[in-house]
């Protein structure tokens, strides 16, 4: 019985941690996919190119692990500003086939230029010492890392909570996406408001790639591999919403680690399984609004 | 007049045939994965062929010349390696055909072999049953069995209790089984087996689950790189170390070129594998130098830079033998006497029964050598060793 508490305990953590991380590596879809409307599948693109930002800058400077984090964060929103007022601005009011087409291919040409500049082997991730080995909690013993992970996680959600339901800015992005033609005709500069909230979606995606790359390693093939479980997640928890997707990956993060722990002959494909489940039971996601 | 242009002419056409028949060159077709997501690999395979061309290019009989004709597979698609293997040989009229990374291809490419009579050399493609699938097939890569059996000799007589976890594809299978066949044979107890899925974002749930078993040893088989390597940041992250479960496994988990990417978390693993740029061996010195000095100060070679390296050396030695001339079966009764003591990796030979090579299995541990991580050699597991698949279970 001990023993079951025990691995019971071990079971929550890393689910946990496992959903955290899913979640970190989404978030940034769920601002521009689930806020913005926008299928963005390169998404993985930015969160890549904050992790090559993090592990370069831990390699080659001497500057700290939180402000290579910040780097990454504040360098990809940079970044997709560029991006976004030469290419993704002419097809917000596409259709999603071709916002679809576009993206996939951002994909293989991010893929082809990320292998030119950083070759093919994994960017290795240089830890300070104090998130490395273990953190005793409750006489258990927790992987330090993981329990950092969650910590800002948590940290995260919330600032992006309160920004998307507590302030003006939040409140406009939300009219905006509902009925942008309205939103204009009240005041609103919508071009200003969709740069702005696409900078943050990709800043996210920046900082969830750095946060994750000590977990999922960076390099070129990073956004095909990890596409499918931005979707997932974003899927699952339903677009035009924040809660979703996060509830979404925690789900996925519990069950997934939960099957794999004891019955780990099944582990492989229980994300599939629930997935399909998930979408027959509720075809817009847990959360999905009708649109 | 017209007698005179006429005999010209002849004469002409003679110094032409002559500078034609002295001036062999031969053909080579090379598939490898240039493109595609899984492109590190091949990109281990050319920097092994490439150097080799490079400094070895021109160590002919006079008047013999190689041309290399590189073909890209795109990753493990057999239908398309078959296809390019079939251009090679009809079209350009290849007598060698050298490749390739995947399992899948060097098995689809083979039956075209034995209908062609082309010798094709497997630079890598590491599945046990190959050669039983064309007499012109050799190998001088290795086969798991080659690494896992002699480690799992070596295991029985340091722990008593393992536990496996491997990779669900067909190397990470023949790997488990031939670790466990050695490990049970020699008295050890496997506490249990668990086979991961190829593209698993994290491994922890199964590392906790060998946590709670307690083993004395875990035998893992992952592909190198992100998922040998996210591998054992879940061993690192749960502190199995601390609870004295070694982690144990064949080279392919500590690979030389991803090694320094792996980072410190690979400290102290023990493998069994036939090459290791640390090596001491002064043939893998000097080539260790020529490969830094070709692509980069910081790179190390591993493995795969080694098969194409020895695979163009025995593609080489039948070209000298028979000055050009090239004969299949002559070629391949060449193959089946070749021997070359300075590899990179020491001494190799084929086994004349079955083409596969025989090469020594060394006992590596990572550990920190000059300010980088190394594979360093404590002994020789087994000496000029067979595939003990075939040994074991009969030779077809």
């Amino acid at each position: 019985m001990e023993a079951f508490l025990s691995s019971l305990v071990s079971v929550a953590f890393h689910g946990l941690a496992y959903g955290m991380i899913l979640y970190v590596i989404s978030v940034g879809l769920a601002v521009t996919m689930g806020l913005m409307g926008f299928a963005n599948l390169a998404h993985g693109v930015f969160a890549m190119a904050g992790g090559y930002i993090l592990t370069s800058s831990l390699q080659h400077t001497s500057i700290p692990f939180p402000a290579a984090l910040v780097l990454a964060f504040v360098a990809v929103a940079a970044g997709s500003v560029v991006l976004e007022r030469l290419l993704y601005a002419r097809l917000y009011s596409a259709g999603e086939l071709e916002q679809v087409l576009f993206t996939i291919g951002l994909i293989f040409m991010a893929v082809a230029v990320a292998r030119l500049i950083f070759g093919t082997l994994q960017a290795p991730v240089i830890l300070p010492d104090y998130i490395k080995g273990q953190y005793a909690l409750f006489g258990r013993e927790f992987p330090t890392y993981r329990v950092f992970l969650i910590a800002v996680s948590g940290v995260m959600i919330a600032a992006l909570w309160f920004g998307v339901e507590r302030t003006r800015w939040g409140a406009m992005v939300r009219a905006a996406v509902d009925n942008r033609a309205m939103a204009q005709s009240v005041g609103i500069n919508t071009r200003r408001l969709f740069t702005l909230t696409f900078a943050l979606g990709s800043g996210l995606a920046g900082l969830g790639g750095a946060l994750g790359a000590e977990i999922v390693a960076i390099q070129p093939t990073y956004p095909l591999e990890q596409l499918v479980f931005y979707l997932i997640v974003v899927a699952v928890g339903g677009q035009g919403s924040l809660r979703g997707p996060l509830v979404a990956a925690l789900l996925i993060g519990f069950s997934d680690t939960a099957l794999k722990y004891w019955l780990p002959q099944f582990g492989a494909f229980f994300i599939y399984v629930a997935t399909i489940a998930l979408l027959l039971w509720r075809p817009m996601g847990l959360f999905g609004r009708r649109v | 007049m017209q007698i005179k242009s006429v005999a010209r002419l002849a004469a002409l056409a003679l110094v032409v045939c002559a500078a034609t028949a002295s001036a062999q060159t031969v053909k080579i077709g090379v598939i490898s994965t240039y493109s595609g997501p899984l492109a590190a690999q091949g990109d281990q395979l050319d920097k092994g062929f490439k150097l080799y061309l490079k400094l070895n290019g021109d160590k002919l009989p006079p008047g013999v010349k190689v041309e290399p004709i590189f073909r890209d597979d795109t990753g493990p698609n057999p239908d398309v390696a078959k296809r390019l293997a079939q251009e090679l040989i009809v079209r350009d009229k290849v007598q060698f055909l050298v490749g390739t990374v995947w399992t899948p291809n060097a098995a689809a490419i083979a039956p075209l072999t034995k209908e062609a009579k082309v010798p094709f050399v497997s630079a890598n493609a590491a599945g046990v049953n190959i050669p039983y699938l064309s007499p012109y097939f050799a190998r001088v890569s290795f086969t798991l069995w080659q690494s896992a059996y002699p480690l799992g000799q070596w295991a029985a007589k340091k722990y008593k209790r393992i536990y496996t976890a491997v990779s669900d594809f067909a190397p990470g299978h023949e790997a488990e089984e031939g670790f466990i066949t050695a490990f049970k044979a020699n008295g050890g107890e496997i506490v249990g087996s668990v086979r991961v899925p190829l593209a698993n974002p994290d491994f922890v749930p199964y590392m906790q689950r060998i946590k709670d078993a307690k083993p004395d040893a875990l035998f893992a088989f992952n592909p190198a790189g992100k998922q040998a390597t996210a591998m054992l940041k879940a061993y690192a992250d749960l502190g199995l170390a601390k609870d004295g479960i070694k982690y144990i496994g064949t080279g392919d988990l500590t690979t030389d070129e991803e090694l320094q990417g792996m980072g410190d978390v690979a400290l102290g693993v023990i493998t069994a594998h036939h090459y290791s740029a640390a090596a001491n061996r002064p043939a893998n010195k000097a080539f260790v130098a020529a490969y830094k000095k070709e692509y980069g100060e910081n790179l190390f070679p591993g493995f795969m830079v080694v098969g194409a390296w020895d695979a163009m050396d025995l593609i080489f030695h039948a070209i000298r033998e028979q000055k050009g001339k090239i004969d299949p079966d002559r070629t391949m009764a060449l193959f089946k006497q070749y021997k070359n003591a300075n590899s990179p990796r020491g001494v190799l030979a084929l086994d004349p029964q079955t083409r596969d090579v025989v090469h020594n299995e060394y006992l590596r541990e990572v550990r920190r050598v000059n300010g980088v991580l190394a594979n360093v050699e404590l002994e020789t597991l087994a000496t000029m060793l067979k595939d003990p698949f075939k040994e074991l279970k009969g030779k077809k």
